[in-house]
């Protein structure tokens, strides 16, 4: 059974709606820029990629802001496009035929951030009615599942960056085990003092900039944003008319051994399983979305399991999230969309703030590049040792998108 | 078709460590219910909770792991190695490639992030807290999955890794994730199970603040009372159970016991309410009907139910409605349910886990948990929920049922595993 | 003496809840039920939380439950009110 994304939406520092992003993302404009949100004055780090020109009241009913976090808003607006975008009919599935999977990492931070406040510094009747849920892991799942009817198999997978992928891959189950439509994806954000310092004390958050594969990285940037898919049965979607973006092809993820242990990272083997799992070798691979710590060592090991899997400079590879900075749950769901964006386009956007790679891949830098595009991989790291790897392939069959057909 | 089965168990639940201090506590229908003793409760409205007396030390872990780990992931820790003991394994005896890890949990480390958010905040005045107080691990308390990756270090597993998160039935989900990966072939064995630590000033206020816990503080080991008509509420508890999951062939083939087969499991989501759930119990029903039929096995043929029975009005009537709805009326009412959060309480993420540990014991001894402190029958509530008092029943099928925030209902069916 | 008139409790309920689109909290809903106007048990939690900190009174936990309408919920809080005087 083929999965295709039939919807994207999208919320990212660098544009809101899937259009305004991938213009940004093409012309490799960055949405990184001093914090705004709180004072960040006293931290050692002080750049972002905050969403600009967000307000939830726009985009949302009114009954909904006042109980949600802002990655939440985010993720309901970005839900919303998707499913618009996919044409998307409420009834047309069946009872229990629409499911819901999301990516989360710390759940409604700046919600809970509040609340934590006001029952420290307050006193415990001042804690919000809604902090129960506002600010757990499974949130966006559940407002999005309300919102739209999503009442088939729901459930939120954390994996901290590698989430957006897990998450599509968990959604692909689903749609092989009989549900037609799965709402997937991920948006997140932790834009507030507690969730800066909860990054900071990583010591990985750079204090100047986002340049993976950079002779001058010295670490990441945090963003906030995503993208919410939709995952479909090709022949559902075909049957309802419904043009793809592409086949979620192969997926498979790794967890890295224990620190210390003398053994590879497990990146190249999520890789390996997922271009196995979509019956790919490396030598049909047109480009890879790379994970792109932007920490040396980090950079070092994906940049030598590149190398070994596709041979020095064999690939294309690209990483536009350094113009949106690491979106936690939100970013490798984002990095899909990228990819099914470039599929349909045939153009890989450039990795913004690098000049040149201090390794030997051949990153995509300066200006877009236009190539056909047949076959991408993406692939994701989650703080801890988690790996994923998604394949996406142009779907050319019975419903392919009219941009490629 | 793969069939996946628990070779391994762990615990730590409230009145013990370990499987067998868990299993003597619920077949002796001991409630662990007590005031709170994590801090001082006393400007709550629900001041009682099933706390576990954790030793760290003694429960094994070591100085770096107590400092590093926050309670909850200490639970999944000792728990876990408990689970690949009990399978007769050792770290790294299965293949570490195809060996993944699945973790549930609700809230996470909780109780450790409301401890440095105090420090960094100095007791909640600065909005701009000091980043020159956070300890290392903050970010490790910051994402669950960093509990997840702890467990996969401790047993050696690097194949697919993951928190599973949804709410309270994510004890229950995380097991049915883990069993579809070994089915669909992404791993050969998982260590699997679910974790929740969340007796914790924050959340005291947010159940207050949806009066969701009991406010019966003054009788605590009778403030859990599913089914009962006089219940007001959940009690909140904590604690972990990890299991060893492999396919069924191989862990025979390797002469591992098999505590039951992981026949059959679905979810449904209510779509309605973050917090309510629809009257009707539509969706749980469903949800129960489709893990039946995954696992083959008519609704009559279901021995033992163990129930969500969160002792709040409003489950305990929707879940009776949803058992009768899909077990049939006359089978729903000859079947013994029974919910032991009457014993342990609701410990959100951690209690499906716990439940699947239950419903295995059960199978494994032929006794099926009572349901503690229900005196007064609720006149809605009308099946036979084996009140305060264990009961030997032989029990081939078992169906555990989880409810959870966010309109998770979800179902799984275990099953005596012929050897 | 404070007292809550339904001016000030309609702004604690969209503040603490928002207000759904197809409802005129401006009109006359004196008498009509919290959940035809689009407010749940949860938002009236949010909303009687909001009332007990302004307040700073405790209201009857059944009476809550048993307050429907924006009359009722007015009466159980100037009482609460005036017996705090």
């Amino acid at each position: 059974m083929t999965a295709v994304i039939t919807g994207i939406g999208v919320t990212a520092p660098t544009g809101l709606g899937t259009d305004s992003y991938w213009e940004a993302t093409k012309a490799g404009r960055s949405g990184i820029t001093p914090i705004d949100r709180f004072d960040a004055s006293g931290y050692p780090a002080q750049l972002a990629g905050q969403v600009p020109g967000f307000t939830a009241a726009e985009h949302l009913p009114s009954r909904l802001v006042p109980q949600t976090d802002r990655m939440t808003q985010l993720a309901l607006t970005a839900g919303a496009w998707a499913l618009e975008d996919a044409a998307y009919e409420p009834d047309a599935f069946g009872e229990y035929g629409v499911s819901v999977v999301t990516a989360a990492s710390g759940g409604g931070v700046e919600f809970g951030h509040r609340e934590l406040e006001n029952l420290w510094r307050k006193g415990k009747k001042f804690v919000s009615a809604y902090q129960s849920f506002a600010w757990f892991y499974a949130v966006n799942t559940g407002q999005l599942s309300i919102r739209h009817g999503g009442r088939g198999p729901c459930g939120t997978l954390v994996t901290e960056q590698a989430g957006g992928l897990d998450a599509v891959g968990q959604a692909r189950r689903h749609v092989r085990r009989g549900t037609p439509l799965v709402v997937t994806g991920g948006v997140d954000g932790a834009l507030s003092p507690w969730g800066w310092v909860a990054q900071l004390s990583t010591g990985l958050v750079s204090g100047t900039g986002y340049r993976p594969f950079g002779a001058e990285a010295d670490g990441y940037l945090p963003g906030e944003g995503g993208a919410i898919l939709v995952l479909e049965d090709a022949e559902s979607a075909a049957a309802r008319g419904i043009p793809a973006y592409g086949e979620i092809a192969g997926y498979a993820a790794t967890l890295d051994p224990r620190p210390g242990l003398d053994a590879p990272p497990g990146l190249r083997r999520a890789a390996e399983l997922a271009l196995a799992d979509a019956r790919v070798t490396p030598s049909e691979v047109d480009a890879v979305f790379a994970d792109a710590a932007g920490v040396p060592e980090l950079d070092r090991i994906e940049a030598q399991v590149l190398c070994g899997l596709f041979g020095p400079h064999g690939v294309p590879v690209t990483a536009p999230k350094s113009a949106t900075g690491r979106l936690f749950g939100g970013g490798a769901a984002l990095d899909l969309a990228a990819a099914l964006l470039s599929l349909r386009d045939g153009v890989l956007p450039p990795t913004p703030g690098v000049e040149r790679p201090d390794h030997p891949i051949d990153l995509v830098t300066g200006a877009a590049r236009e190539l056909p595009l047949r076959t991408v991989l993406v692939l994701a790291r989650g703080h801890g040792g988690f790996n994923a790897a998604v394949v996406v392939r142009a779907h050319h069959g019975k419903g392919a998108h009219p941009w490629r057909s | 078709m793969t069939r996946v089965g628990i070779t391994g168990i762990g615990a730590v639940a409230p009145g013990g460590v370990g499987v067998k201090a868990y299993w003597e506590l619920l077949t002796q229908g001991r409630s662990a219910t007590r005031t709170i003793t994590a801090y001082d409760p006393s400007p709550f409205r629900s001041r009682v909770a099933a706390e576990v007396d954790f030793d760290a030390r003694a429960a094994g872990l070591g100085p770096q792991e107590i400092r590093r780990l926050d309670r909850a992931a200490q639970f999944a820790l000792v728990s876990a190695r408990e689970a690949l003991a009990s399978a007769g394994l050792t770290p790294g005896e299965l293949d570490p490639d195809r060996t993944g890890v699945a973790l549930g949990s609700a809230v996470g480390c909780t109780r450790s992030l409301e401890e440095e958010y105090v420090v960094v905040s100095d007791g909640g005045r600065l909005w701009e807290v000091d980043h020159r107080y956070a300890i290392a691990q903050l970010y490790g308390h910051f994402v669950p999955s960093s509990m997840a990756a702890e467990v996969g270090w401790a047993v050696d597993a690097r194949g697919p890794a993951a928190v599973v998160s949804t709410g309270c039935t994510s004890g229950l989900d995380t097991i049915g994730y883990a069993a579809e990966l070994i089915r669909e072939g992404s791993a050969s064995a998982m260590i699997a199970g679910s974790t929740e630590a969340p007796i914790s000033p924050i959340t005291s206020a947010c159940f207050d603040a949806i009066k969701a816990t009991t406010p019966r503080n003054d009788d605590p080991a009778t403030a859990s009372r599913p089914f009962d008509r006089t219940r007001n509420g959940l009690v909140l508890g904590e604690g972990a159970a990890f299991f060893v999951l492999e396919d069924i062939d191989a862990a025979l083939a390797r002469g591992a016991h098999v505590y039951a087969e992981v026949a059959g499991y679905a979810t449904r989501c209510n779509a309605y309410h973050m917090t309510g759930l629809r009257m009707d119990g539509h969706e749980m029903a469903e949800a129960i009907t489709v893990a039946l039929a995954e696992a083959r096995t008519d609704p009559s043929d279901v021995d033992y139910v163990n129930a969500h029975g969160s002792s709040t009005k409003q489950n305990d009537r929707h879940e009776t409605d949803a058992i009768k709805q899909a077990l049939g009326l006359e089978h729903a009412r000859a079947t013994p349910v029974s919910s032991i959060k009457s014993m342990i309480g609701h410990s959100l993420g951690a209690i499906g886990s716990l439940e699947i540990a239950a419903c295995a014991m059960a199978i494994e001894h032929g006794v099926v948990p009572p349901t503690a402190n229900l005196r007064e029958p609720d006149p809605e509530c009308d099946l036979d929920y084996v009140p305060v008092t264990a009961r030997e029943h032989r029990t081939d099928v078992a169906l555990t049922i989880g409810s959870g925030f966010g309109g998770f209902q979800s179902a799984m069916v275990l099953k005596r595993c012929p050897s | 003496m404070a007292q809550l008139n339904l001016e000030d409790l309609v702004a604690i309920m969209r503040d603490c809840a928002g207000e759904d689109e197809h409802v005129n909290l401006d009109g006359d809903i004196l008498d009509t039920l919290f959940y035809d106007l689009g407010y749940d048990s949860l938002a009236l939690l949010q909303t009687t939380g909001r009332i007990e900190q302004e307040f700073d009174i405790v209201l009857d936990e059944d009476g809550i439950t048993e307050a429907e309408t924006p009359r009722a919920l007015l009466a159980l809080v100037n009482d609460c009110l005036a017996q705090a005087a």
